[in-house]
């Protein structure tokens, strides 16, 4: 479904501020995968998702959806293959504008957007069945502004928005990580059934390791760029978190006995 | 006090067009000060060369278009600040608009122009003007609030609300700010068509302070009205437009003399800006006051996006 070929980025190459954010990174989704990706900061986990949405060009490689090279496409482009929800939950909604109207924006993804309404009573059946599967009484408050809600509501909206209108791929960037504890499980729960429900291929960037062991059927570890752990399935539900976290220890034991050689 | 109503109704196109960069796009365009004055030249030249005036009057507002397009252009493609862009098409338009006109002024005495049927009945001055011309306001009123309510419409107000969102739904937050700006100087080039045949002349200076004038109007409307919906948001923008030019009547009523305008228009519009922000009128519903000019959503950051923004939905959760 999603397939990375060598993908490579470099941040400011040629300065004393370069940073290679992505090395030769091979990753292949199947149909209804969900990985969650985990790694220290700068690890490149927010780079590699924002290869695959077209938000950051990178500087070689290959991205194919479905069979599709989006190599050269931009993240408006690449829409209608891709829903993404973001980790501050402004940014995946519009504040100003209405519940309904956000919806209507969310329902024409990938299409040419013409002159036709953008909120009919057709539509606003849709959204208010639509938005009872979120269960916080949404269904009832359509004409409210978006900017009145919780960032909780704001991001139960958000992942609404970036799945039900049918996209392939789901892009999810630590979007519970601005919330507080009890909002951030709820968030969880329903990702869970949103993703189920519309058979969304997904790469999800955590930090939080309960949820990347939680959620998904593969795992994947970056480090400095580079794709370090990639499990799957049994070996995955088998995992603790006492497991990942001697996993990021060795990787930073193998960097101290590098360093030393050098002496 | 009649050519007050008249010119604000009249004003109300140019500041509707203010509305749609200014608010929803959330990009002060500059641009209208020439795109203004080159709708009176087109209108001008095409009605002293024989056209009608609703020929003259497309023409005006296709020159708008263009203007706005190139504003557009430079400001998305060529990656120039908003600000500078606008000001930019400006200044060149100066020297279009003379070129245009072949001076520096065209008279319409005599000319057929809009009003000139009212002028002849000795109509112009009395209450029917007022009528016709809120009709007129009314009608690019309408439209305008349909158009914000279409598909293409929410794209739009999404760019300026939401710009990383809006593009992950696929729409091209460049092509929006372009349509967006030709629109809104497509307007404000009808609105300066009108003022020529209006007041019977076009003259290069015309659209001097009109950016200000438009905001002006945008500001003082929704200060009073508000601006919860599209509909009251942009009604608010008529009737400031109205409001402005019944104050600048009065102001020179009062003995202040018409060189005074501009300065009662910055000062005006100071006023309205920095009037709301006092205590005093925080009774008004606060909720969705951006502060004007200032953008709330910080520019995407390609690789860490974990900005904090000011947020007011957090209070209203407990």
């Amino acid at each position: 479904m999603l397939r990375l070929e060598k993908i490579s980025k470099t941040f400011f190459p040629g300065t004393v501020n370069e940073r290679r954010a992505l090395v030769d990174v091979d990753l292949h989704l199947e149909p209804r995968d969900f990985a969650t990706v985990i790694g220290s900061n700068g690890a490149g986990k927010s780079t590699l998702l924002n290869v695959v949405s077209g938000s950051i060009r990178s500087d070689a490689g290959k991205v194919t959806i479905d069979g599709s090279d989006v190599t050269g496409l931009t993240d408006f482009q690449r829409a209608a293959y891709i829903g993404r929800v973001f980790q501050n939950p402004s940014a995946g909604t519009a504040p100003h504008m209405t519940i309904e109207e956000n919806l209507a924006m969310a329902l024409e993804r990938g299409k040419r957007r013409m002159l036709h309404l953008g909120v009919t009573k057709a539509k606003r059946e849709r959204f208010r069945a639509e938005l009872t599967v979120l269960e916080q009484g949404l269904e009832n408050r359509l004409h409210d502004w978006v900017g009145l809600l919780s960032g909780g509501q704001r991001q139960s909206l958000s992942l609404l928005m970036a799945t039900f209108s049918q996209p392939q791929i789901l892009l999810l960037d630590e979007h519970t990580a601005a919330l507080d504890p009890q909002r951030a499980a709820l968030v969880t729960r329903l990702t869970k059934e949103l993703v189920e429900e519309h058979h969304l291929t997904t790469l999800m960037v955590t930090h939080n390791m309960k949820q990347a062991l939680q959620l998904g059927n593969r795992l994947i570890m970056m480090h400095a760029g580079r794709i370090v752990l990639d499990v799957r399935d049994e070996q995955k539900a088998g995992m603790e978190t006492g497991d990942l976290m001697a996993e990021f220890q060795k990787i930073k034991d193998a960097e101290l006995s590098d360093a030393t050689l050098l002496q | 006090m009649i050519t007050a109503i008249d010119l604000g109704l009249i004003y109300a196109i140019m500041a509707l067009g203010v509305y749609l960069t200014f608010r929803i796009l959330d990009f002060p365009d500059l641009t209208v000060d020439g795109s203004f004055t080159t709708g009176g030249a087109i209108a001008a030249i095409s009605i002293v060369n024989g056209l009608d005036p609703w020929t003259a009057t497309v023409l005006a507002c296709l020159g708008g278009l263009i203007a706005g397009t190139i504003t557009g252009l430079l400001h998305t493609k060529g990656n120039i600040d908003g600000l500078l862009a606008g000001i930019l098409t400006m200044i060149g338009l100066y020297s279009i608009n003379l070129r245009i006109m072949g001076s520096a002024n065209v008279s319409l005495l005599r000319a057929d122009t809009f009003f000139s049927g009212l002028r002849e009945q000795k109509l112009l001055g009395t209450w029917v003007g007022p009528a016709i011309l809120a009709v007129v306001a009314v009608v690019v009123l309408a439209l305008i609030i349909w158009f914000l309510h279409t598909d293409l419409g929410l794209a739009m107000r999404g760019t300026g609300d939401s710009p990383e969102m809006i593009r992950s739904f696929g729409v091209s937050t460049d092509a929006q700010k372009i349509l967006g700006l030709a629109l809104s100087n497509g307007l404000v080039a009808i609105a300066g068509s009108m003022i020529a045949q209006y007041q019977g002349f076009a003259d290069v200076g015309m659209g001097i302070g009109m950016i200000v004038a438009g905001l002006a109007s945008v500001i003082i409307g929704q200060a009073l009205i508000g601006r919860l919906t599209i509909l009251r948001a942009a009604s608010a923008v008529v009737l400031g437009s109205v409001l402005y030019r019944l104050v600048i009547q009065i102001a020179l009523s009062a003995g202040l003399n018409p060189n005074d305008m501009k300065l009662i228009s910055a000062v005006l519009v100071v006023l309205a800006l920095v009037l709301p922000q006092w205590k005093v009128f925080h009774k008004v519903p606060a909720a969705f006051r951006r502060r004007p000019g200032v953008t709330d959503t910080a520019p995407s950051e390609a690789a860490e996006p974990d900005f904090e923004q000011p947020d007011f939905a957090s209070k209203e959760e407990r």
